[in-house]
């Protein structure tokens, strides 16, 4: 790399400035384990074994697989096969016109489809030049912000079952969380009719009104959570065995992870000061101050902390915006009745936001010499995830094979916006 | 002794009689302590545990046991078929003989050897054979790791759970339970006294045991999240609850012994009512060994034999020789 470098001390840790980034200096020391490392030349007596782990496998997060050479217990190498879940969405996208590519891609991160609707609806808007009314707005970054804490607490109780198992501690954490992200799909059926695939993000606004005594509800389950957060990192955080299991381990080089375009807690734990609610502010995030969370340890134990300390912050945010709803419509447009209803002109456009797994892009064409004016051209989705998922060649090498499953977790891959 | 007991004296001599009865109460209580474990890791988690079958879904039990039967039994074609079809059953026979050397009240045993303990902790120590059996028989990598886990995991944890075992043979200077549990008759706990080592051994003989019956948070043998389901991957059925059944049952064993060489055993503050105190005890640690399982993740298997190696050996030998200064002493 040509990068100038510079080095610097902030908070006791030595930082080193690469491209513009400061980032710790410690994690950026450590050589990177190459990633396609040739078994035949590395072991010419072929006595390691080589373990497929996944696609049926309970820890891995649905259908990844990954293939592992081992030695002994310990990793050598490591090559994850995508594609068990593809069902070709951005194939799809072509297909169909933008008012029903909506609900399509809202089922690609099936633990945060609020995001997913944001993030296309978003693009849809920046191609048609629509508005979105103030109102709209609040609720789009209310319930992003509720979403985010419904999908860092199943990651926790995910992550708790990688390390304790079904029948363990695990399990009781799994099912604590799980009892705190209910309150929050029933306050989003309250708002939208639905539990899960919402559909009430539309190009210009929203679908749905708040309704009445809906923020009471919100404040209140927000304060419950917050509460129980709390207890969650006194029976987590100051565990013994989660600490020996997380410290130290999956430790993440925030150079590699700039350069494979990591994005969200996994590089913000890394000491990489990152996010584009911040950075690059959409919907209601440029009316309020947001504090980002940076660790600067690298490893699974600074990961778990970046995603509670953001819960918290997503609830205050939640909260903040809550009380500052201002009154007009929730949409610019006529509300979507028939498929054609939005039509766009030549163009394309790149929209992102900041999902619970990093940066979620949206890359739309629309040519209306070769397609109608309805229907995109092309489609392109950035998972966050997918390329997280890069990582596991470089971190899994020289782990424990209890480690990798930690690991693995402790990255958040979603398999659905994966393989879309 | 409990007294409606006393006219069958003769026929307990006859440990024949008795080990069928005990064995059947044995398993009457794993069964049972299933649903126990059910119920109570349902309260840990905030839902109600099972409740449809009986009352309180107390026939649940027998409803497992009935799916098990009735499930088909596979046996991988690439199985070694005799070792594979062998290992269920002995790890049940391994955790069953072990009870026939604990006593549950003043004559209440099945076997009164004169080195019941070492019985005890040698039959234990068996049963990691059946278990690596069935992870080499298997065929399946999952399997082959988790007994290759299993093997390191149990003979190294052996050497602490002898080392703290050795402590209350030294202060009882018997290797007989009985004696033991005499020497701590009128609340004389080894648990509590002496101070130092007798506590100390008791955490330690815990814990080993614990390790050596593979539970959270020492199960990576069979850690679920990591290696499928260990080395019970390829098993169906009943065999596969063969396993369970003895596993339930050597935690129950270990408590027992745990209860007679740290607990005083039938030793309370009544006359006649020893067997209800070393069960009272023995359920005890029992369920705190529940309680345990609920509320911690596990360990990494490198760092389980660092934790074994670097900081239990060392103690193990210490509270030996601390115990040998104290009867020296006193």
């Amino acid at each position: 790399m040509s990068h100038e470098v510079a080095e610097s001390v902030e908070e006791g840790v030595q930082m080193v400035t690469i491209g513009g980034v400061t980032v710790p200096l410690e994690l950026t020391q450590a050589p990177w384990p190459d990633p396609h490392l040739d078994i035949d030349k590395y072991d010419p007596d072929a006595d390691m074994m080589a373990l497929n782990m996944g696609p049926q496998h309970p820890s891995t997060h649905g259908v990844l697989r990954v293939k592992l050479y081992l030695d002994g217990e310990v990793c050598v190498k490591a090559v994850p096969y995508l594609g068990y879940l593809h069902r070709g969405v951005e194939k799809l996208c072509e297909k169909l016109t933008y008012a029903q590519v909506t609900p399509i891609v809202d089922k690609n991160d099936y633990v945060s489809p609020m995001m997913n609707e944001l993030a296309i609806n978003m693009a849809i808007e920046k191609l048609i030049d629509a508005e979105v009314p103030a109102r709209a707005q609040y609720i789009r970054t209310i319930c992003a912000e509720i979403q985010r804490v419904a999908s860092h607490l199943l990651w926790l109780g995910t992550f708790g079952l990688d390390m304790g198992g079904a029948i363990g501690g695990g399990a009781s954490i799994f099912m604590h969380t799980f009892r705190e992200r209910e309150m929050i799909l029933d306050l989003f059926e309250e708002l939208t009719g639905c539990r899960f695939h919402y559909n009430t993000h539309t190009p210009g606004g929203n679908r749905h009104d708040i309704p009445a005594g809906w923020d009471a509800k919100v404040r209140h389950v927000m304060d419950v959570i917050e509460t129980r957060v709390d207890e969650y990192e006194d029976f987590v955080r100051d565990n013994p065995v989660f600490r020996a299991r997380t410290i130290g381990v999956g430790v993440v080089d925030p150079v590699l992870a700039m350069e494979l375009g990591i994005s969200g807690p996994i590089l913000r734990a890394s000491g990489v000061d990152f996010d584009l609610r911040r950075d690059d502010p959409y919907m209601a995030y440029g009316d309020i101050d947001i504090a980002v969370p940076v660790e600067t340890a690298g490893d699974c134990m600074a990961r778990y902390l970046v995603r509670l300390a953001e819960m918290k912050e997503s609830i205050r945010i939640a909260t903040t915006l809550l009380s500052g709803v201002p009154e007009g419509p929730i949409c610019s447009l006529k509300p979507v009745k028939l498929p054609g209803a939005v039509k766009a002109k030549e163009g394309s456009t790149y929209c992102a936001i900041e999902s619970p797994r990093g940066e979620l892009g949206t890359f739309i064409v629309a040519n209306t010499e070769r397609r109608s004016h309805a229907h995109p051209y092309r489609c392109k989705l950035r998972p966050p995830s997918m390329h997280a998922l890069q990582l596991l060649p470089y971190l899994c090498p020289g782990n424990n094979i209890s480690d990798i499953i930690v690991v693995l977790g402790s990255l958040d891959p979603i398999m659905g916006e994966v393989d879309r | 002794m409990v007294a409606w007991l006393d006219g069958f004296d003769a026929w307990l001599g006859h440990g024949l009689i008795f080990g069928f009865v005990l064995a059947n109460i044995a398993l009457g209580i794993t069964a049972y302590s299933i649903w126990f474990e059910r119920k109570f890791a349902g309260r840990m988690q905030n839902r109600p545990g099972p409740t449809e079958v009986g009352f309180a879904g107390l026939l649940q039990p027998i409803a497992d046991l009935l799916k098990l039967l009735s499930k088909e039994d596979i046996v991988p074609r690439a199985a070694d078929k005799p070792l594979f079809n062998l290992a269920p059953p002995l790890t049940v026979i391994a955790a069953m003989g072990t009870m026939a050397v604990v006593p549950f009240a003043p004559g209440l045993i099945v076997a009164d050897l004169h080195i019941g303990l070492l019985f005890a902790l040698s039959l234990g120590s068996l049963l990691v054979f059946p278990v690596w059996m069935a992870g080499w028989a298997s065929n399946n990598k999952y399997a082959l790791l988790g007994g290759m886990r299993s093997a390191a995991q149990s003979i190294s944890y052996e050497i602490p759970l002898l080392l703290s075992a050795t402590v209350p043979i030294i202060l009882a200077d018997s290797f007989r339970i009985g004696d033991i549990v005499d020497a701590q008759l009128g609340g004389n706990w080894f648990a509590f006294w002496p101070i130092g080592p007798g506590a100390l051994a008791f955490v330690l003989f815990f814990l080993s045991s614990l390790a050596e019956s593979n539970r959270i948070p020492f199960d990576i043998p069979e850690a679920e999240s990591e290696l499928v389901a260990g080395v019970t991957t390829e098993y169906t059925g009943m065999k596969f609850g063969l396993f369970y059944l003895a596993e339930y049952l050597h935690t129950f064993v270990i408590s027992a012994v745990a209860a007679a060489l740290f607990l005083g055993g039938w030793d309370g503050p009544g006359e006649n009512d020893g067997l209800i105190w070393m069960a009272l005890k023995t359920l005890g640690l029992f369920v705190s060994i529940f309680w345990i399982r609920w509320s911690y993740m596990r360990f990494r298997s490198d760092q389980l034999m660092a934790m074994c190696w670097k900081l239990f050996l060392p103690l193990g030998l210490g509270l030996v020789m601390a115990s040998a200064v104290w009867v020296h002493l006193s």
